[in-house]
């Protein structure tokens, strides 16, 4: 009888505890997010320094602006692109051409790897030529593209397609090898046909690695555009980096190299956001 | 009879090209609603036999008869069930459970039906929207029984589904796989590698021997509370048994 009673007064009395906890914990994340050692704000700090020094280092170190120019300078010069030198247009260009050969090279490499993947007698007879050409610098192909299919958008788009293939290729390849034999005994068992076994085991078991592929793979996108459009053509920020180099316009070409890379973190971010929704099933690893 | 080997033997060739038999002139019966345990050393060709009951590849002499029909490919009369539970990660526990009627054209309402009903079965009621990684060990064993008993197979094979989980998980999951075999009356072939397990799951005992794999001795194992494995466990009977397969499996002479 007593025990019980000091049950339900210590019950009552941790209760309003509890609540304390409660409201401490809420407060505390307000507290941690501004102290230095909270990674977002040292990150952003960072940030501030590093664009800090671009606006004062070169004036004070006599670094002439054809060689280094400041923040300031770079961002008048945006204007100026995007008032004289039709700057959305070639942004928008280069941006769609980054999209377009990535979706079709990382479609061909994907159905590639897959189809390859299901007949180790054809994986036996192609690997070696496989290798040879993920070898090769694709990269080297974009004069020769040119040279076939002249001063277009469809040599760069070529690059572009080629050297995204490979990384998604190899990735679904390798990950088909080594889907669980024992999950594919287990679907034969349940009388799943093979094109069954395809869309239920093996296509959802590579999938981790088929995304890591396309986040490599798109990366590698925006490099392909860059050069296609370097070597030959007279749209796209590649062609304004080497219009800009040709000028002694060192603003030109950082600005440009910015947009560029502006267009692989935003195609990257898309790609991480896919595949956090893809991938739910995975258990996350605590950092 | 639900299953029967006859005359069986297996070879297989390695990749040096060398032939290597694996089980050799087995003949054994399981007959309906029985639990029959397979004991023998690591490599006698365990998972041979229960490959070949799956259907997974055939006998190079001999035949294997599941129901009376040979077994000549994978087919519906014969449910397995690894120590990996193989349950697909990106699936549900009900998705998971489902998986199996998939390929059998059974409509998609009667599908979830039958999951959910195999799903209280093995005590995972809750846990139907659950995935994988969010279960323990013992609770993903469960689901993988009941995926098997999903497909309503006419026999139930176990290839060591208890090896990899620790001593108190095992005997508890152990009970309770006992108690809902014994309630569905399905016939069981369990592959293990543990005496004392054999003793107090099973009707019957098969022991092989050493590779190649033959049948060295057949025990009947004569105890109550073949559904509660944790009861038989304290009966004094079962330490005789385990001596008995000790003295078949030569395990003395091997230790000296």
């Amino acid at each position: 009888m007593t025990d019980a009673v000091t049950a339900q007064t210590s019950a009552q009395a941790s209760a309003p505890a509890k609540s304390k906890g409660l409201k401490s914990q809420t407060v505390k994340p307000k507290a941690d997010a501004m102290p230095i050692n909270n990674p977002v704000f040292a990150s952003l700090a960072l940030f501030a320094v590093v664009l800090a020094a671009w606006e004062f280092l070169p004036p004070a170190m006599d670094v002439p602006q054809f060689i280094i120019p400041t923040l300031s300078q770079c961002i008048t010069e945006l204007g100026r692109m995007w008032q004289f030198e039709g700057l959305l247009g070639h942004f928008l260009s280069t941006a769609l051409f980054t999209l377009l050969g990535f979706v079709i090279g990382s479609a061909l490499g994907a159905v590639l790897g897959y189809l390859l993947g299901m007949s180790e007698f054809w994986e036996k007879v192609l690997s070696p030529y496989i290798l040879a050409l993920q070898i090769a610098p694709k990269v080297a192909f974009a004069p020769l593209f040119i040279m076939w299919f002249g001063y277009n958008s469809l040599p760069k788009l070529l690059v572009t397609v080629l050297i995204v293939f490979f990384p998604v290729l190899v990735n679904v390849l390798q990950a088909m090898r080594t889907v669980d034999r024992d999950l594919v005994n287990l679907a034969r068992a349940y009388n799943l046909s093979r094109l069954g076994i395809f869309w239920k085991v093996e296509m959802p078991s590579t999938l981790p690695n088929l995304m890591a592929g396309l986040r490599i793979a798109s990366t590698l996108a925006v490099i392909g555009v860059t050069v296609g459009e370097l070597v030959g053509g007279n749209t796209g920020l590649g062609f304004l980096i080497s219009f800009g180099g040709g000028q002694a316009n060192a603003a030109m070409v950082f600005n440009a190299i910015i947009l560029l890379t502006l267009i692989g973190i935003v195609l990257y971010a898309v790609l991480v956001r896919v595949e956090a929704r893809v991938l739910h099933y995975l258990p996350r690893a605590e950092h | 009879m639900a299953l029967e080997f006859r005359s069986v033997t297996k070879t297989f060739t390695t990749n040096s090209g060398d032939l290597l038999t694996a089980v050799k002139d087995v003949n054994f019966v399981v007959n309906e609603g029985e639990f029959v345990s397979v004991v023998g050393p690591s490599g006698c060709g365990k998972s041979t036999i229960l490959s070949m009951t799956a259907g997974l590849y055939q006998p190079t002499q001999g035949e294997v008869l599941v129901s009376k029909e040979r077994v000549t490919g994978p087919n519906s009369h014969v449910g397995f069930m690894l120590q990996k539970d193989l349950l697909l990660p990106w699936r549900s526990i009900v998705a998971n459970i489902e998986f199996g009627l998939e390929a059998r054209g059974v409509a998609k309402a009667e599908r979830r039906e039958r999951a959910l009903r195999e799903l209280r079965h093995c005590h995972l009621n809750g846990f139907e929207n659950q995935f994988p990684y969010q279960l323990s060990g013992g609770m993903r064993q469960r689901a993988a029984l009941a995926r098997t008993l999903a497909i309503d197979p006419e026999i139930i094979l176990l290839d060591e589904p208890f090896s990899a989980l620790d001593a108190q998980t095992k005997l508890l999951l152990q009970n309770s796989f006992a108690k809902t075999i014994s309630e569905t009356g399905k016939t069981t072939l369990l592959i293990t590698h543990d005496l004392a397990e054999s003793v107090l799951m099973s009707d019957r005992i098969i022991v092989l021997s050493e590779r190649p794999g033959t049948i060295v001795a057949e025990i009947k194992v004569d105890l109550p509370h073949r559904d509660q494995p944790i009861k038989r466990r304290m009966m004094p009977e079962v330490s005789e048994y385990a001596a008995q397969l000790f003295k078949h499996l030569k395990l003395e002479e091997k230790a000296a």
